[in-house]
């Protein structure tokens, strides 16, 4: 067996696809950081994955950049920040960056123009802290994953610690089309994502860091080995290949280290943490200036965008404002993407706030959608060789139009991670991810009705027994009287 | 903008139905050219009729369905039936067996399983063996290549006659085609230098094409060249034609090895009937085709190993229709028992275990 095995060694990389790019529009201008501070932001408690936040201000109160606004509720979530000085104008229900654009409870903060900074900002050296203390202030600066997942970081980096990872990987593959927040980012500011991967490091207690960036972003690939060099066998800065889904956090796993995570597993099973180039930032700037994450960089592009670039905006910021500020024809737009095109959230107007998680803001036309009617599935099975998970799209989507669900789930439905390989290279034009995702969100509520009916059947069930309990409890009292006033009369009696 | 995607991707690759089967036929013209330069007019006709047949098939049956008719016959894939079931017909054959192969493709192949991407098994070569079956005079009426324009060839008014109007093939035009008669050859006891010999065997003219056969399955050169030229357009991969086309060579080369006078080597096999057209265009079709890489070099070296057994020692001289109609019904069976590795899972499907 081993020596069939040392044979068979799995392929590094399964599956994947190579969209065309579309970056060069943004990826060779630097990082726009004077976009104007819009008349009012729009602070969602609900960035993250996990219990939205608490808000601690009130109503009219004044706060100033960088003030705790709301704080995170329950072991995961994640704390929101003044991103300006300003004044707490609402807390209301307001439209969601999600593809309902569901209203959800929203702090709106009316700028002042001041942007003055909390007191008592100063530098520290980020290695006179313990690690606990590293992981806390994470925490309490609100820091999510930046790569578009938005999971608190201090959970991951405090899971990361107790489980004695052996490697931190960063991400900076950005294997998304568009996007190009990240290439800039470590092109422009390599020395502070790399002071944060040590200040993670130095959190985790963990000595061993690898930095994957696909080969199509040299110069980022080129002033992060610049930044990592002083830090030798420390920080290791890899290439990888330019395929999608790279970034996918187990294909990099997989890639870089050679271990593979079981299913239903996290990656720090294997010994090993991700983390987002963005997020090693954001960390470095909590930590080491005391900023907690109020803005973000996020890549505004799309053929209805007239000069796309990377902005540097405050979080809560209407994506319109943003658009607007890049230059986008509205009535050329087809569809409306907060992320990348391959995984992102349609949504249906941009009048939403930026979120923590936003890496891109897309105005596509319809000429980039290049979508078009569904046609018959002529199982060329290029979807099959497409997977990077190893799955069967095209058996899962008869299944799950036959509405046979748990046999979908026998070709690994509970698998897919929604990478959107399989419909990008279906010549048919059948959309299986939106297959996939109905059946699992199918399966959910099928589970949660199933559930509900097994709670209401062990209430039934209760009640029952209480009201049978109570009854013989009735007629053991009844009978005992009876017997008491029995024995009475016949002690009358004698 | 409701009819726009509502959900991710959104980004389309620019592969389309239509550009495959496109690229599909685009492979297989020139072999299809040579085999009517060497036939002539009449299989000029044939090939015409089955084409125009296989296209009115489907425009009926999808019209009696009642689903839009346009758009179906517009991808492509009755064309290519029509296609290759015109590239697998002895050159001279009445219009007729094009018209019944048509139907029986497109109807009994394909529209009644539900149309495209529904069919259990490839609709050309199910009807290509039930026309050997039902018709095996016309069927196995092969003629000796006479070009377009040379001495031998009939002109466009009896070629008209021949497709048309019944006229029988002037004696020496027809014979045996090379694999038929060192079949027959064998079976009078004769050896394979023999039979080679006077069936007037030449490699390199059965290699270019220069042999008699189906319309378009005699010049292996153009159609490897062809199945070469659609996996680097990516329209098929090398599973399939390289187990099969493997097979039936190892195969050949073993008995070959063991007695060279009954068994011909592997170059005879690969340069004869349908096996090469077979190998890229045909077990290739993607709706009887397994879907995973493994699944497809079982598939291919199934076709191939069935392909041998028949021409070996078969009743039939041709056994390529019937191999990859046996191993299409095997199809459901691969696909079912042979999976991609799902990541962080093993091949049973349990989570892998932690180091």
């Amino acid at each position: 067996m081993s020596l069939f095995s040392s044979f068979w060694q799995p392929k590094k990389i399964r599956g994947g696809v190579h969209p065309e790019p579309r970056k060069a529009a943004t990826s060779d201008r630097p990082i726009d950081v004077a976009f104007p501070m819009p008349a009012m932001l729009y602070l969602s408690l609900q960035q993250h994955v996990g219990q939205p936040a608490e808000p601690v201000v009130k109503v009219g109160e004044r706060v100033l950049k960088g003030q705790l606004l709301a704080i995170g509720q329950g072991a995961i979530s994640a704390s929101v920040h003044a991103p300006t000085s300003g004044l707490i104008d609402d807390i209301m229900d307001y439209p969601s960056a999600h593809p309902s654009a569901l209203p959800s409870p929203t702090l709106l903060l009316e700028p002042d123009g001041e942007d003055r900074w909390i007191d008592g900002l100063a530098e520290i050296d980020p290695f006179s802290l313990t690690p606990q203390e590293v992981c806390d202030r994470v925490g309490a600066a609100g820091v999510v994953g930046m790569g578009g997942a938005a999971f608190p970081s201090a959970v991951k980096l405090n899971l990361g610690r107790r489980t004695r990872i052996q490697t931190l990987l960063i991400n900076g593959g950005e294997c998304e089309p568009y996007l190009s927040c990240d290439d800039r980012l470590m092109r422009e500011r390599a020395a502070d994502i790399v002071d944060g991967i040590n200040i993670m490091l130095h959190g985790l207690e963990c000595n061993k860091a690898i930095v994957g960036i696909e080969d199509n972003k040299p110069q980022a690939y080129a002033a992060m080995c610049d930044a990592a060099r002083p830090h030798g066998g420390k920080i290791e800065v890899a290439q990888v290949p330019s395929l999608y889904p790279m970034g996918w956090d187990k294909q990099l796993i997989r890639y870089l280290t050679d271990k593979e995570v079981p299913a239903g597993g996290r990656a720090a099973d294997v010994g090993v943490l991700m983390h987002n180039v963005g997020t090693a930032y954001a960390v470095q700037q909590a930590i080491r200036f005391g900023k907690p994450l109020i803005s973000r960089i996020v890549t505004v592009s799309g053929d209805a965008v007239r000069a796309p670039r990377n902005v540097e905006a405050p979080i809560g910021t209407p994506l319109a404002d943003l658009l607007g500020f890049c230059g986008y024809q509205s009535e050329a737009v087809a569809r409306y993407v907060m992320g990348g095109p391959m995984m992102g959230d349609a949504l249906p107007h941009p009048n939403v706030p930026l979120v923590k998680g936003a890496c891109g803001i897309l105005a596509l036309t319809e000429t980039e959608l290049a979508a078009s009617d569904a046609k018959a599935c002529i199982r060329c099975s290029r979807c099959v060789s497409s997977c990077p998970v190893g799955l069967l799209p095209l058996e899962m989507m008869t299944r799950i139009r036959a509405g046979q669900l748990e046999a979908a789930i026998g070709y690994g439905l509970k698998d897919c991670i929604s990478c959107g390989s399989c419909s990008y290279v279906c010549p048919s034009q059948i959309p299986l991810v939106h297959y996939f995702k109905y059946a699992s969100g199918e399966l959910v509520s099928r589970q949660q009705a199933q559930h509900k009916a097994e709670q209401t059947k062990r209430l039934a069930e209760e009640k029952q027994a209480r009201i049978d309990r109570y009854k013989q409890e009735q007629a053991a009292l009844a009978a005992q009287r009876k017997a008491k006033s029995q024995q009475q009369k016949r002690g009358e009696a004698a | 903008m409701n009819r726009l995607l509502a959900s991710a991707p959104f980004a389309r690759s620019d592969s389309q139905v239509q550009a495959i089967m496109k690229w599909v036929m685009l492979a297989l013209s020139p072999a299809t050219l040579f085999g009517i330069f060497i036939f002539g007019w009449p299989a000029l006709l044939l090939f015409a009729v089955t084409l125009l047949s296989a296209l009115f098939f489907e425009a009926a049956c999808l019209a009696l369905a009642g689903r839009a008719v346009k758009p179906t016959l517009l991808d492509g894939s009755a064309l290519l039936t029509g296609w290759l079931i015109g590239m697998s017909l002895p050159p001279w054959a009445p219009w007729w067996i094009g018209v019944v192969g048509s139907a029986l493709a497109i109807i009994v192949g394909k529209q009644v399983y539900g149309g495209i991407g529904q069919n259990l098994f490839n609709p050309a070569m199910l009807a290509r063996v039930a026309l050997l079956v039902s018709f095996p005079l016309e069927m196995t009426t092969w003629i000796h290549p006479a070009p377009l324009f040379s001495a031998s060839a009939p002109g466009l008014l009896e070629s008209f006659a021949i497709t048309f109007g019944g006229a029988a093939a002037a004696d020496g035009m027809t014979g045996a085609s090379l694999i038929g008669h060192v079949k027959t050859e064998f079976s009078q006891g004769h050896g394979l230098s023999e039979a080679l010999n006077s069936g007037g065997y030449a490699f390199i003219k059965s290699f270019l094409g220069w042999r008699s056969g189906s319309l378009g399955e005699t010049s292996s050169l153009l159609l490897i060249g062809g199945g070469i030229w659609l996996m680097r357009k990516k329209v098929i991969t090398w599973h399939i034609p390289l187990s099969m086309l493997m097979t039936v060579a190892l195969m050949a080369g073993l008995f070959n090895w063991i007695d060279a006078e009954h068994y011909p080597g592997p170059w005879f096999h690969l340069t004869s009937g349908g096996l090469t057209l077979a190998a890229f265009f045909i077990a290739t079709d993607y709706v009887t085709s397994p879907n995973s890489a493994t699944g497809q070099i079982i598939f291919g070296a199934g076709c191939g190993l069935i392909v041998y057994l028949i021409r070996t020692w078969g009743a039939y001289p041709e056994g390529v229709g019937f191999s990859v109609l046996l191993m299409n019904s095997l199809t459901p069976v691969i696909d079912h028992y042979i999976r991609p590795r799902i990541y962080g899972r093993d091949h049973k499907g349990r989570p892998l275990e932690l180091p």
